[in-house]
């Protein structure tokens, strides 16, 4: 059984409520923190955990925290981005509905170590339900002191509060999220200047997934060393996965990076294999932006070993070969799944979600998404499949934020490792608009288990 | 010039181009070093305007290849970037024209760009003045390869003076700049995401402002004109002069080019630089107001300063431009006193240029064989 370290409680009766969390050990950190280390320290216990960003781009988050500029006189802030968008990921609203106090928790000590008074959460406005949980913990925090002033006499001054977004995924790109928290259409900024040099306000500022912040909990309570000892080289410590598609056990699950992908998907303690003992056909690893692999290359690496569930051999051999952690929301495709739709379907949303500041994106993911429609409704010419792949290419590496990269990086995967299904639309085009698919097992979202 | 007004900055980053070196002051963009070497060299711009501040960084047609970062830290950049917003460094290296990836990605650039903005060239009134048909002209390619439905728009009234043709628009962002720092009550702005944004007002409020004719300036493509001289005149037909009022409105520079018919006053705009972009005079940036824009139609409002200035390759100057500049004999003469840029050093290639062969002393035509061949080409050849 891998160790547990922020969903370990999630599933003690009223653990959301202030007492119960607290009876469980709840805020021991921020004890520790303000009381006997400095925020220097903080950050330092931080980079020596190896803890990276869980939000997609797997960045070092002590480095990212000691990049945050510090001029005197100007506030900093810190930001949460509970803005959970990415197809395929649902990982941090099981941490903030279960276990609510372990992010607030994480918050406070952040914010001690940035030197932020005030934080923000920006939570993506379809999780209706949850900024009431969070405001009742935060309520809770500040009724036992702490939040607000001078907390346990340190002299730490520390406000949260709960920004709604409106429920657009580029506002979860942080300088989108940056702008539409100061109540403007969420573009993407151009960098540089970086956040933590011109972020909120124009003042310094760190923006950091939510799980990536509840890490920190664990890693001052049980020291950044102890943190770095779970997991493998730069992938340190735990990582939460939500697995959907065609699983037996769609679900969230907390892993430490060591098992691997066969495990993850065939064992009993994850996700329990494939229904009805349907072949594995391919897997999205890491959120909708990140390519697919077909089935011999999830499973195993270009040298053959065993490809493990974490940042390195996820990557294994570049986008060729491999794919990426992403945010760890694991897409799994049996036989019968089409790629061609699947790959229209995230088409689709690239295309619905570009913000459409710059050309390449505003126009490049419309145009994917009406030529995969040809292709997928035996419309399609063999040309077009080429066409497809230059569009992405002129997209890749060309825009203002990473979406062109995310609407580029499924069409480019898809017609690299499954060029031949596209043909065969092409080919076939009376037939493909006849198929019948295999339904894909959507992760229900009140029935979903969270790993005990 | 405001420029020339101001103390000089210390010029003291060293900045290649395209092979020509230059030096800038720290802080200056590729984009706007280019622009001090001039000619080719300089990326094309659709949505950055120097005197817009945030302007640039959305349509992606400036992109350049950063091929050493600075003589700190020489290792290339990753991604092509955006010469309009990314600042040089000192013995930073930039591929422009002679990058393939550069051409490849503004091809594409191009390509986008053209997908939702219809090629009617002959009926709109920016002909002759757009950016997007030199653009086009420059890096485009014959056809498209998009074979869908167009975006298209219903006609919006937007105010008296103003026309939109939203069909047009290529959402560079600019006239909301203008918007947002040059006229108060700002009513306008951009609706929407993605390839659906649109150019409107809110809730069809008119645009009334008294520098909202800016916008029309800072338009690059035919999607806001003029409505006091749409289709009465092609530009190329009317004879640019400067002119200047004694404006009351202190924001007003009333400095204009006026286009004439005669002695009659087609149109107002404001004086615009080589790179299309507003004149600035006297550290004011040279806007001027709507009502020398739209009401001052006589030549005897305004003071005659002499034929405008207007580039000798744009289709405005044909036929009628004043002291042609006919190119002179020697190339350093023509580009201004600077080096010839190198396009590809022959010395790379071959031996034939090598100053210590003496060719009279070849018995006979010279031919291949007498010259020695470059090692590093050979290799070229044989991988
Ligand atoms: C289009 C787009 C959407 C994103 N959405 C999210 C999101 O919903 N949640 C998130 O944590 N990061 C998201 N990111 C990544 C953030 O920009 C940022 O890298 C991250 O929040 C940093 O946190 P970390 O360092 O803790 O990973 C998104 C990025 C892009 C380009
Ligand atoms: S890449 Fe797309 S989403 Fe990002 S800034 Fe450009 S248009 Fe907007
Ligand atoms: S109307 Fe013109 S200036 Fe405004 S965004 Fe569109 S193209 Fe740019
Ligand atoms: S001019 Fe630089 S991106 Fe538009």
């Amino acid at each position: 059984m891998a160790r547990k370290l922020l969903l370990e409680k999630a599933h003690v009766e009223n653990i959301r409520l202030y007492d119960v969390y607290r009876r469980e050990g709840g805020y021991r950190s921020v004890e520790k923190a303000l009381k006997t280390l400095s925020p220097d320290a903080v950050t330092e216990e931080v980079k020596k955990s190896g803890l990276r960003g869980r939000g997609g781009a797997g960045f070092p988050t002590g480095m990212k925290w000691s990049f945050l500029a510090k001029p005197e006189g100007v506030p900093r802030y810190l930001v949460v981005n509970a803005d959970e968008s990415e197809p395929g990921t649902f990982k941090d609203r099981y941490l903030m509905e279960f276990i609510p106090h372990l992010l607030i928790e994480g918050m406070i000590v952040s914010a001690f170590a940035l030197g932020s008074n005030v934080s923000y959460i920006y939570i993506r406005g379809e999780y209706a339900w949850i900024p009431d949980i969070l405001e009742q913990a935060i309520a809770e925090a500040k009724q036992n002191g702490w939040l607000g002033k001078n907390i346990l006499g340190s002299g730490f001054d520390c406000e949260i509060y709960v920004q709604r977004g409106a429920g657009a995924y580029i506002c979860g790109e942080e300088t989108a999220l940056i702008e539409s928290l100061e109540g403007k259409r969420g573009n993407p900024r151009i960098k540089p200047p970086f956040p933590a040099v011109k972020g909120l306000w124009d003042c310094p500022t760190v923006v950091n997934n939510v799980e990536t912040i509840a890490a920190v909990v664990p890693i001052i309570n049980d020291g950044g060393e102890e943190y770095a000892k779970i997991g493998v080289g730069k992938s340190t410590g735990t990582k939460l996965i939500s697995a959907c598609g065609n699983l037996n056990k769609p679900g969230v699950y907390e892993i430490d990076m060591t098992i691997s992908v066969e495990e993850f998907i065939y064992s009993d303690e994850y996700c329990g294999g494939i229904p009805n003992g349907k072949k594995l056909k391919a897997c999205i690893p890491g959120g909708s932006s990140v390519p697919i692999l077909p089935a011999n290359l999830l499973l195993k690496t270009t040298k053959g070993e065993s490809r493990m569930m974490n940042y390195e051999s996820l990557s294994d051999g570049g986008f060729a070969t491999g794919s990426m952690m992403g945010s760890g929301g694991f897409i799994v495709f049996d036989e019968d799944q089409c790629v061609v739709r699947h790959t229209l379907s995230l088409a689709r949303f690239y295309h619905h979600e570009s913000c459409g500041q710059c050309s390449p994106c505003r126009e490049g993911t419309g145009w994917m998404e009406k030529i995969l429609k040809n292709i997928e409704y035996g419309k399609g010419k063999m040309s077009d499949i080429d066409l497809l792949w230059d569009i992405q290419r002129k997209i890749e590496g060309n825009t203002i934020c990473p979406l062109g990269d995310a609407a580029a990086w499924p069409v480019a995967a898809a017609i690299r490792h499954f060029r031949d299904e596209f043909e065969w639309h092409v080919l076939n085009p009376d037939e493909s608009q006849r198929r019948n698919y295999g339904l894909m097992h959507y992760a229900d979202p009140i029935h979903v288990p969270v790993t005990a | 010039m405001a420029e020339e007004t101001k103390p000089a900055a210390p010029a003291n980053f060293k900045v290649t181009i395209d092979n020509i070196t230059i030096e800038v002051a720290p802080g200056t963009t590729i984009l706007n070093a280019a622009r001090k070497i001039g000619g080719d060299v300089t990326p094309p711009a659709m949505c950055y305007y120097s005197k817009l501040q945030g302007s640039g960084g959305k349509c992606r047609t400036c992109l350049v290849e950063v091929s050493k970062g600075s003589e700190k830290d020489p290792r290339p950049m990753p991604k092509l970037v955006a010469s309009c917003r990314t600042t040089v460094m000192d013995g930073m290296e930039v591929k422009n024209i002679t990058s393939d990836k550069v051409t490849d990605a503004r091809n594409g650039v191009v390509e986008f760009l053209l997908i939702n903005h219809p090629l009617d060239c002959p009926i709109c009134d920016q002909a002759g003045e757009c950016h997007l048909q030199d653009l086009g002209y420059e890096h485009g390619k014959e056809g498209t390869r998009f074979e869908f439905k167009r975006r298209e728009f219903e006609k919006e009234d937007i105010g008296s003076y103003i026309q939109l043709h939203m069909t047009r628009c290529i959402l560079c962002y600019r006239c909301t700049y203008v918007a947002d720092q040059l006229t108060d009550k700002r009513v306008h702005g951009i609706l929407d995401r993605g390839d659906h944004a649109e150019i409107s007002t809110y809730i069809s409020k008119a645009i009334e402002n008294d520098f909202s004719g800016n916008m029309i300036d800072v338009c690059p493509v035919g999607a806001l004109t003029d409505k006091t001289f749409r289709f009465k005149n092609r530009v190329w037909f009317t004879k640019p002069v400067y002119a200047h009022r004694n404006c009351e409105n202190p924001d007003c520079c009333g400095k204009a080019t006026l286009w004439l018919r005669g002695d009659e006053v087609f149109r107002v705009t404001v004086r615009k630089d080589e790179w299309g972009e507003v004149q600035s005079y006297d550290g004011k940036a040279g806007w001027i107001c709507n009502t020398c824009r739209f009401d001052k139609k006589q030549t005897s409002d305004w003071q005659i300063e002499g034929l405008a200035n207007i580039n000798r390759h744009s289709v405005i100057a044909q036929g009628k431009y004043p002291g042609l500049v006919v190119p002179k004999e020697t190339i350093k003469e023509v580009m201004d006193g600077r080096a010839p840029k190198l396009i590809m050093d022959i010395h790379e290639v071959s031996g034939v240029n090598d100053p210590t062969l003496d060719l009279s002393k070849i018995n006979g035509p010279a031919h291949s064989n007498n010259f020695a061949p470059n090692p590093n080409v050979e290799d070229h050849l044989r991988s």
